[in-house]
């Protein structure tokens, strides 16, 4: 029994210890190299960073697990943050409920990437290409092409930017970076305690054989792209926090990182296979690396190469230990 | 034995162009094992698949306990005691053990949104114990053989109290001592009262767990018995039927003893075991056997499309080493998958591109690699014209063919590329009768020119037709070699059934 037990949980925890331990590899290769590092206000900065593509990715993990795929995510992240500055500039809506209409709106296109995903049967790639240039387009029009500046509205960066530990303890840990923690948390708890997390893992694993079990596969695909949709609402909350501003050119190629951050965490292009605390892992995996590229002075354009290899090593590496299985 | 749990009446079923049932019944009492047998495509599983609410009747009856019902899927089937589990097992690999039994009832009917893994694993654990399985109820389904997946799916079926059990083929994957266990499991559910229906293939299953049998044939019911009161040759012959039996032999024809290929103790774990054969120059060597009886794996090794562990090759009485699938090429072996859409043809390109993608090599330039369009267009034009295939223009996108005609552009690719040696897997599936014919003559034109043949098919009148002789294999052993001018469709039958004679399980 005690032999079953073994190879049983092993290889998923082996998976996380080995992202995991990366990462503190690379942190700690980075801090031998650099002094500026391992400070106070660049492991802020990192955590700041980490944000968006952390929230974005962790929407993406849900639908990945279920055995689709969403790029449509950063986009609609753009049409999300425009929409909140929209609606607490022009139509001079409360910041919370500008906010929350915003997110709402992340979940209306997340349900019809959901609904012509699971109920129509287009393939998620195509779906979420053709939303990916549709919120493209509709953040453009609806902005005109330009910024939209929220300085007028008070306090509004506050919330991801500033710092309540800091009035506490003095240490500069900015709030968005708590929000994260938070929604990784409920993310997590969704994913491993509720039937809407058994069910994505179950229809990722074998779609036949959940269908055959009875369990409406249509509702929870689609639900698991709905709140793909929300994720990209709340990191289009922290985005326009973090720019005081609705930048409506921004926002494609987040969804690559995202699904690169999933990926470097365990999530199987396949479905089926993936958890929050990986893709957080992964995304923290990213930004260190870019952080840390930046300290030393290489070029942006070289960060990104060495990112991609990055993400090629990670499933290389998961292939590897597939094998040894 | 009371009455009957279950009647199915006069069960029809089509499905398009074809008719899958044709006024089936099925009466299954509690307590009782029943087999249901017929040939591939008798319809047994379409049957059992209308009876869970996988599929809608067209019409007829379904009683359960005397009341008429018709589930609209298996959430239905599942509540009122009705459970199958099918040959390619139907679990979520990524779960545990119990996560798979309790799917869809996290909570046993309270209306909860969160899970609750310790309850279902304690519950889980009382049945998994019931059936010895000495497994946790939070392994994961990936990491168990197909037997303890199997008996996962069953501990699913008692979890659901389940009057009807469904097995579909049951034991294909399994070892002699894992049958065993099954049957241990199966003569205890039969005690406790539950009504199981069993399909296979092999006789000897059948008479050792059935009470009775019901036997299948073209989509159509032919007989239900108690297993006493009937042999495995009264079966058999139900089962092949006599409209189609004696359908003609293939004339006599002297060959040489010529081999032009030899194999020797082909072994594949897992897939097929010490196979050995020899095929004679300008021979149609038939390939008989049930689905999954290892055959095409065969091919695939020999055509070096899957590797294979152990044995030797020979090609013309030299030994040659087959790793991959332009090795065989080489040799002159060409293979037309039993999966035309998927592995033959290249559908998007024309005609003539499929006639000349094998040979490229020879009809391009050597160094620039710049294709001699007039050379492809002829060659392609020549075998059009040879094997009468019937297309617009040699530009004509080969998915708009009908199957006969793309089956010959397919044969054109391997005769361009001058292969001596033709494996053709399923060659008439999915072609209507008149261009299967039209296949045979191709065949046996072929044959007569000195091409040699292997034929794989499931269809018993194809293979005595065509073959001069016949192996036929069993679960991955070749279980014995018929003349095809004398075997008859009993004989191939019950070679195909030897289990004995596979002998253990590879």
């Amino acid at each position: 029994m005690s032999t079953n037990k073994k190879t049983n949980i092993a290889p998923e925890m082996l998976q996380k210890a080995i992202i995991l331990g990366s990462l503190i590899l690379i942190i700690i290769i980075f801090s031998l190299l650099s002094p500026n590092f391992l400070t106070l206000s660049n492991i802020g900065g990192i955590l700041l960073a980490t944000t968006v593509n952390g929230i974005l990715s962790i929407g993406i993990t849900y639908v990945m697990i279920g055995g689709g795929c969403d790029i449509s995510v950063g986009t609609n992240m753009t049409l999300c943050g425009v929409m909140m500055a929209v609606f607490a500039v022009t139509f001079e809506l409360p910041a919370v409920l500008s906010v929350l209409l915003g997110i709402l709106v992340g979940t209306v296109v997340g349900i019809v990437n959901g609904f012509m995903i699971a109920k129509c049967k287009v393939p998620p790639f195509i779906q979420t290409l053709g939303m990916m240039m549709i919120c493209k387009g509709l953040a453009l029009v609806i902005s005109g092409a330009k910024p939209i500046y929220m300085d007028k509205i008070e306090n509004y960066q506050v919330v991801a930017t500033g710092s309540v530990i800091q009035k506490i303890t003095g240490i500069n840990i900015p709030n968005g970076i708590f929000i994260m923690i938070g929604i990784t948390i409920v993310a997590s708890f969704l994913l491993n305690k509720t039937i809407l997390g058994r069910y994505t893992f179950a229809i990722g694993s074998n779609e036949e054989a959940a269908r055959l079990s009875g369990v409406n596969v249509v509702k929870w695909k689609l639900i698991g792209y709905a709140l793909c949709g929300t994720m990209s609402g709340f990191a289009a909350w922290f985005m326009t926090a973090r720019l005081n501003s609705a930048q409506p050119s921004t926002g494609s190629g987040y969804e690559m990182d995202a699904i690169a951050a999933c990926i470097i965490g365990g999530a199987s292009m396949s479905g089926g296979e993936g958890s929050v605390s990986g893709t957080i892992i992964g995304a923290f995996v990213m930004s260190v690396l870019i952080n840390g590229l930046r300290i030393m002075s290489v070029p942006s354009e070289w960060q990104t190469v060495v990112t991609g290899a990055v993400v090629i090593f990670a499933v290389y590496l998961d292939t590897l230990r597939k094998k040894g299985k | 034995m009371e009455g009957a749990i279950l009647k199915m009446e006069h069960i029809t079923k089509s499905f398009p162009g074809v008719l899958a049932l044709d006024d089936c019944q099925l009466e299954l009492k509690t307590g009782e094992v029943h087999g249901l047998i017929g040939e591939n495509g008798a319809g047994k599983s379409t049957l059992m698949k209308i009876l869970c609410g996988i599929y809608k009747k067209d019409s007829g009856r379904i009683l359960l306990e005397g009341r008429e019902i018709e589930f609209a899927n298996t959430r239905e089937s599942l509540a009122n005691g009705i459970c199958m589990i099918h040959q390619e097992l139907n679990l979520m690999p990524h779960l545990t053990v119990a996560q798979n039994i309790y799917i869809n009832r996290e909570n046993e009917g309270r209306h909860s949104f969160l899970t609750n893994d310790k309850i279902i694993n304690e519950k889980a654990e009382k049945y998994i114990a019931d059936l010895h399985m000495n497994i946790l109820p939070t392994t994961k389904v990936a990491g168990l053989t197909v037997a303890k997946q199997q008996m996962v799916e069953i501990a699913k079926a008692i979890s659901y109290h389940s009057k009807i059990l469904i097995m579909d083929e049951p034991t294909a994957a399994l070892t002699n001592d894992e049958i065993e266990d099954l049957f241990r499991v199966v003569e205890r559910l039969k005690k406790q009262d539950m009504a199981i229906v069993y399909i296979s293939h092999r006789m000897d299953e059948l008479k050792r767990i059935c009470d009775k049998i019901t036997i299948m044939r073209d989509g159509k019911y032919i007989d239900t018995s108690p297993i006493q009161e009937i042999t495995v040759n009264e079966i058999i012959s139900k089962m092949v039927g006599r409209k189609i039996e004696t359908e003609g032999h293939k004339k006599e024809k002297h060959l040489k003893n010529d081999y032009i290929l030899e194999v020797r103790n082909l072994t594949s774990e897992g897939k097929f075991k010490d196979v050995s054969f020899n095929l004679k120059k300008g021979e149609i060597l038939g390939f008989s056997g049930l689905m999954g009886a290892g055959r095409t794996e065969v091919a695939r090794a020999i055509f070096g499309a899957d590797r294979f562990d152990k044995g030797e090759i020979y090609v013309n009485g030299k030994k040659v080493s087959i790793h991959k699938t332009t090795d065989a090429v080489k040799y002159g072996i060409g293979y037309l998958s039993e999966d035309r859409k998927a592995f033959g043809i290249l559908k998007s390109l024309s005609v003539e591109d499929n006639i000349v993608i094998s040979s490229y090599k020879r009809l391009s330039h050597r160094i620039t690699g710049v294709v001699k369009k007039k050379e492809c267009s002829q060659a392609a034009e020549e075998y059009v014209e040879q094997l009468q295939i019937k297309t617009p223009h040699l530009r004509q996108k080969i998915q708009f063919l009908s199957g006969g005609n793309q089956q010959k552009a397919i044969i054109a690719k391997w005769l361009l590329k001058n292969s001596d040696i033709l494996i053709f897997d399923e060659p008439t599936r999915g072609i209507d009768i008149g261009a299967k014919n039209e296949i045979y003559d191709l065949l046996e034109k072929l044959a007569q020119e000195g091409k040699s043949i292997i034929m794989i098919s499931s269809e018993l009148p194809e293979i005595l037709k065509l073959s001069d002789r016949i192996e036929v294999m069993c679960e991955g052993h070749l279980t014995g070699v018929l003349d095809g001018h004398k075997a008859t469709q009993e004989e191939i039958m019950k070679l195909s059934t030897a289990r004995e004679q596979g002998g253990n399980k590879i």
